[in-house]
């Protein structure tokens, strides 16, 4: 009798505390998610209500897909740009902007400014700087590389993508390192002044190993971050000319909602899904491990 | 004596030279930075003839018909009242749920909450785009609840809850117990306790998840795209998106809805600036 009360307590507990939270989040992540897994092995077409279960023929379909490898490569190169550079400009702003600049405060503030506004602004102002603004002023100056929109060639068009990207989020980025920097014991650096230690010294031998946390959050975040950017993609390029810039959000969305291929977009989903957990806990594993070798 | 001068002498001219370089650096990058929002609000008050023969060029006369039209077009109003409404009571039934899991995390070792916390925190792997298939399935053909901006709000609460969750669970962990064991001894119970003595403990944490919550709710486009259907329940995004889609080149008109997008944003930011600078530092600190 007293274990069943004791029992019926906890479970009042737990519903007051971690019931609604509890119940939703598996409604909405796990439930979805698992049903998602079924849902990748059937050929579900998004309308009819029954459909069959068959096997895993979906991932080998997706495996043989050349558009999907494509956009996946392509999301790849994206990432990887978007990484080095992202952080290569939030780290350099950063060191500056902690240096004592005369206004410094407002600076950090103009260049976070991008990361108040949404990817979908963002794509559609960069749309008129790239298809109106710049080409204006190319044909003005004469400069052969604005003199037609980028967004109307390949190549051009993915790096349009990577500068609107870096754009976006260098000032977020910059933020933390700007954390990671104020934080460094001013004694430290001090000390390696008194000891002769030069500009560039200084900041490779203290500096950089004691940012190493920061630089994990970072690359973490930009890691993840591009390999789920969908927003600007929509609204700067749209996957076009010809697909050249469908990287893997926007193959997966077309391939679901508007092939209706359901089954198939899930597979890919699916597929998404366990690479960028792979890369994800990956980044974090050696980095751990790096920090404490630093 | 007079060498040394003349070596101080040397010094000080290349520190002037390397502030000079880095002045003109970061101001040339914030000019760089701003270009596209000065166009944006350049251009907006142009009529599109005066655009296609120069975006470049400043505003001639102050013109507002552009902000008029654009704001009954993409019914400016309705948008912004309900993403007003969405994103507050989304980030603050996220904090008030997630802070009370997270506590009783905390407090309460049992099986289940390890569990739970353990699956919260490894569910943050998922990208969006692996469950949004299943979900519009789920929500949308089979229990018929799309299309409302309350199950986008519980949407919200569920992606929500395991980052706040986690960063709470990290803070509450450092709250010494006698604060509450007295409170407890006095006769309050663990929801008074909570209430009373813990929560606003937690102050400046809530306030850096909701800064963080409400500028990813506030800009959110993917899900609400899949969730709210009819022309009503658009969200601003979503109604700037699609009133692009239909005066693809009516730019003066483009541009003024920019604007009117991006104005909310800037004086929340302006009203918020130090809490949102110093919540996105310490969120990253832990």
């Amino acid at each position: 009798m007293n274990t069943v009360k004791s029992f019926l307590k906890k479970a009042k507990t737990f519903l007051i505390f971690a019931g609604p939270t509890t119940f939703i989040f598996l409604s909405v992540v796990i439930l979805p998610f698992i049903f998602g897994i079924y849902l990748s092995l059937t050929n579900w077409d998004g309308i009819a209500s029954d459909y069959r279960f068959i096997g895993f023929s979906n991932y080998q379909t997706v495996f043989q897909d050349q558009f999907f490898w494509n956009s996946f490569l392509l999301t790849v190169k994206y990432v990887l740009y978007t990484v080095v550079f992202v952080n290569l400009v939030a780290f350099i702003l950063a060191y500056l902007l902690t240096s004592g600049v005369k206004g410094q405060k407002f600076l950090r503030a103009v260049f976070f400014v991008p990361n108040l506004i949404g990817g979908i602004i963002l794509g559609l102002i960069w749309h008129f700087v790239f298809s109106r603004a710049l080409v204006f002023i190319g044909k003005k100056l004469s400069l052969g590389i604005f003199s037609y929109s980028w967004l109307a060639n390949p190549q051009k068009a993915f790096w349009a993508l990577v500068i609107v990207s870096v754009w976006q989020y260098s000032g977020y980025m910059m933020l933390i390192y700007i954390a990671g920097l104020v934080n460094i014991p001013k004694e430290l650096v001090e000390a390696a002044i008194i000891d002769g230690a030069n500009g560039g010294q200084r900041v490779r031998k203290i500096i950089l190993p004691l940012m190493v946390p920061s630089f994990v959050v970072c690359i973490f975040l930009t890691l993840q971050r591009g390999f789920m950017v969908y927003d600007v993609n929509l609204a700067l390029t749209d996957g076009g000319p010809f697909r050249s810039t469908e990287l893997i959000s926007m193959h997966v969305y077309k391939k679901a909602f508007l092939a209706q291929e359901y089954g198939i977009g899930q597979s890919q989903a699916f597929i998404l899904f366990i690479i960028v957990a792979a890369i994800t806990l990956t980044q974090v594993y050696f980095s751990k491990k790096w920090e404490v070798e630093m | 004596m007079k060498y040394t001068m003349e070596i101080n002498d040397m010094k000080a001219r290349s520190k002037n030279v390397s502030s000079y370089l880095k002045y003109g650096f970061l101001y040339i990058l914030l000019l760089i930075y701003l270009f596209p929002f000065y166009l944006v609000f350049i251009n907006s008050f142009k009529s599109r003839k005066e655009i296609i023969s120069n975006p470049l060029g400043f505003i001639s006369k102050m013109n507002l018909s552009n902000f008029v039209n654009a704001f009954k077009r993409m019914s400016y109003l309705d948008a912004f009242i309900n993403s007003l409404i969405i994103t507050t009571i989304s980030v603050l039934i996220i904090a008030l749920f997630s802070s009370m899991t997270a506590y009783f995390f905390v407090r309460y070792k049992w099986k289940i909450n390890k569990f739970l916390f353990l699956l919260m925190v490894t569910s943050m792997l998922i990208p969006f785009q692996s469950i949004m298939i299943p979900l519009v399935r789920i929500y949308g053909a089979t229990l018929k609840l799309l299309d409302n901006k309350w199950i986008l709000i519980y949407m919200y609460m569920g992606f929500g809850s395991s980052l706040s969750v986690f960063v709470y669970h990290g803070f509450i962990k450092s709250i010494p117990l006698e604060l509450e064991e007295a409170a407890m001894i006095d006769g309050c119970t663990r929801v008074q306790t909570f209430f009373r003595i813990v929560l606003p403990l937690l102050r400046s944490t809530t306030l850096t998840l909701i800064i963080l919550n409400v500028l990813w709710i506030w800009n959110d486009f993917l899900l609400p795209s899949l969730v709210l259907i009819s022309k009503v329940n658009r969200t601003l995004p979503l109604s700037t998106f699609y009133f692009h889609g239909t005066y693809t080149s009516d730019y003066g008109l483009l541009m003024a809805g920019l604007l009117l997008t991006i104005i909310p944003v800037i004086v929340f930011f302006l009203l918020m600036q130090k809490h949102i600078i110093s919540g996105i530092m310490q969120g990253a600190i832990k």
